[in-house]
């Protein structure tokens, strides 16, 4: 296989992403390992991701790392942060994109991308973590639901509850205390999906809505919260099944860009790549 | 410049450095004597206590000095152990506890026998002070300095003359606590050196606009201390002077206390980060960005011509205006030192001066169209500062004025 292979690492909070990338549009392969920076889940995910496309570290011409775990990455020939990622990669699916939402697990981040794909700016939560995957994954683990399984349960719904509590320990007592009164599991689900959408929303609002709004990160998985989103902020959100892979990909496409030696911000034809099949 | 400098072969940090050492020897020396010293607001008229010859010290300075060495997490754990709530000032809460244990390894100064005031800083220290005098039983002298609501406002006569009556009143009370005697001569004298001093801060701050700095935008937070403790001081002056004079120079030589390439050139929004000062300059290092505006300079400038002007110059310090005119201080110093970002502490300790930043941040953005980033922390509390969430935004925000640099270029 001939071709220019780079490769981007997104070691995020609660998981580590990465992807394979070939001329820096086609995806070959990528992995996403569960637990994130500081564990072992940066090397699992770079040799499951290089195992897929039945590839060594030494074939790739660059490396790019991303997330807070940018920096503890051996392998990675430089370091990106993630917010410039996400609008990378977001902006190689959607060129379209002027507004970003990326909700991980530790960090909401709402962002305005240039026409050019540029981050222009962007605003994140503060010190605390609700609004986040984490607060997600507290919830689903005292209602006993996978993660996986919260948007399709929020759906369901039939009289939402509300969560108030913004910390997230004071909002895990406030869904015990609904188990406890016997609410339905799918309406705390639905009232848990507000919860998180209402930060995003604030943030979203701060950095301007405007364009194309398109949603990555992990969260953007979670039907319920992006439709939350989606009726607070009166607009659609493109999301992408790639959408956890964002920041990943944008690394990948930047580390394609350093070989070719194109200033960054030149983006990527879009629509353009596939994902390899799993060997 | 400067008109005599004995000490001119000592670097001017050093003198800088020495008088804020000797301000609270001063105040021991004083206390040994068995004369009353007192505790002192920062943007209270020094004039007042320097013309009667009181010795003060100042909790806000001395709250930064603890938390910057160290002591913030512990002082402020017996502050709250004592039932103040963590949301409030975390130099309040540094300063009562303080009080109450009486010593602090970082910095230690003497138990005041008075307290001065003033609110046209911040508003939170009217009860901080008022516990203080009430715990320690000393008295409370009260400047109220009324809030500047309309942008722009020029202070009514009414109103200049009700803050003209608190000088009075003020320096009555000072006196009478000390034992004191008033002297309009010395008064005069006093305001004279602190001109000459503001004068000289203010000049060496605006040797930011230079490009390449010839200073590290960090070394004001340090040398404020001087511009709040000693302004009414001839040393101060001289050695605000020498310093001028050395940033001339640098400027002239091409080089600078801060070392490495400029990149960047920010504006630094809010109280420094006391506890975290490392954790907060060395991203900034890394990449290349300087700090070459923050509203510090104006914070301590106060200037004026004769006693009606300083009137109205402590009632238009930086707390004390209209989101308006607050927006405007910022922007004017961005535009003046051409800043290619700004980074904007969202200081939990200081709801007056964070709580206007979402919207100051809006108009310093749009105005000056340059990217924005804030971070959570706080000015003595280390428990509040995430030292990888301040990473993220400082990569990030280097990598957008890298690219914004790029995009002009080309």
């Amino acid at each position: 296989m001939t071709g220019v292979l780079t490769c981007g690492v997104d070691i995020g909070s609660t998981a580590s992403k990465c992807v394979v990338l070939k001329d820096g549009r086609e995806i070959l392969a990528m992995a996403v390992i569960p637990v994130g920076a500081g564990t072992s889940g940066p090397a699992r995910a770079v040799a499951a991701a290089l195992g897929n496309c039945g590839k060594e570290m030494s074939d790739m011409a660059s490396v790019c790392s991303t997330g807070y775990g940018r920096n503890s990455l051996a392998e990675a020939d430089f370091e990106v942060s993630e917010l410039s990622c996400h609008a990378k990669g977001a902006h190689a699916l959607f060129p379209d994109v002027r507004t970003l939402i990326d909700i991980g697990g530790q960090d909401v981040k709402a962002m305005r991308i240039g026409p050019d794909g540029r981050l222009l700016n962007f605003v994140m939560n503060d010190k605390c973590a609700a609004g986040t995957g984490r607060f997600l994954d507290v919830m689903a683990r005292v209602l006993e639901v996978d993660v996986s399984e919260l948007g399709a349960r929020g759906a369901k719904a039939e009289r939402e509850v509300a969560i108030s509590s913004t910390c997230t320990v004071f909002a895990e007592s406030e869904v015990i205390s609904h188990l406890a009164n016997h609410v339905a599991i799918n309406d705390i689900i639905a009232g848990i999906h507000r919860s998180v959408a209402s930060r995003a929303v604030g943030l979203t609002r701060r950095v301007g809505v405007e364009g194309l709004v398109v949603m990555t990160g992990g969260v953007a998985r979670n039907p319920g919260v992006v439709g939350c989103i989606e009726t607070a902020l009166g607009v659609s959100i493109a999301t992408s099944p790639l959408a956890q892979y964002a920041g990943a990909f944008g690394a990948a496409i930047l580390a394609f860009e350093r070989v070719r030696g194109t200033p960054a911000g030149t983006h990527v034809p879009a629509g353009t790549h596939v994902i390899a099949e799993k060997k | 410049m400067s008109q005599e400098k004995p000490n001119e072969a000592v670097p001017a940090k050093v003198r800088l450095g020495n008088i804020a050492a000797q301000a609270y020897q001063d105040a021991w020396d004083a206390k040994k004597r068995g004369e009353k010293v007192g505790w002192c607001a920062s943007n209270f008229p020094q004039e007042i206590h320097e013309c009667l010859g009181v010795k003060v010290v100042y909790p806000e300075n001395q709250a930064a000095a603890i938390a910057a060495k160290g002591g913030g997490t512990r002082m402020c754990e017996h502050a709250e152990s004592m039932g103040y709530s963590s949301d409030i000032c975390a130099y309040a809460r540094i300063s009562l506890a303080f009080a109450d244990v009486k010593q602090s390894p970082e910095l230690d100064m003497p138990q005041p026998d008075f307290v001065l005031c003033c609110n046209n800083i911040c508003n939170c220290m009217i009860k901080w002070y008022e516990n203080l005098a009430h715990d320690l039983n000393i008295p409370l002298i009260m400047l109220d300095i009324p809030f500047r609501p309309e942008p722009g406002y020029d202070m009514e006569s009414a109103h200049a003359e009700y803050v003209k009556s608190q000088f009075d009143h003020a320096i009555r009370q000072l006196a009478e606590v000390t034992g004191k005697t008033f002297s309009q001569e010395r008064f005069d004298e006093v305001c004279r050196i602190s001109q000459r001093t503001a004068k000289a801060w203010l000049k060496a701050s605006e040797y930011c606009k230079y490009e390449p700095s010839p200073l590290n935008g960090f070394d004001l937070f340090n040398h404020m201390a001087v511009a709040v403790c000693a302004r009414g001081k001839l040393e101060a002056a001289e050695a605000f002077e020498q310093l001028v004079d050395e940033y001339a120079a640098a400027v002239k030589n091409g080089t600078s206390t801060y070392k490495g390439e400029q990149k960047f050139r920010i504006l630094f929004e809010g109280i420094a980060c006391w506890p975290h000062l490392r954790a907060t300059f060395t991203p900034l290092k890394e990449h290349g960005i300087n700090v070459v505006a923050t509203v510090y300079a104006d914070a301590f400038g106060v200037l004026y011509r004769n006693s009606a002007e300083m009137i109205r110059a402590y009632a238009s310090v930086p707390n004390c205006l209209s989101v308006e005119d607050a927006a405007e201080m910022r922007i004017k110093v961005g535009r003046q030192n051409k800043i290619d970002g700004a980074i904007i502490h969202t200081n939990r300790s200081c709801k007056l001066w964070s709580g206007i930043m979402p919207e100051v941040e809006r108009r310093i953005r749009t105005e000056l169209n340059i990217p924005t980033v804030t971070f959570d922390g706080d000015q003595a509390d280390p428990r509040v500062f995430s030292e990888a969430q301040y990473n993220t935004r400082v990569e990030a925000l280097a990598e957008i004025m890298a690219a914004n640099k790029q995009g002009a270029a080309s």
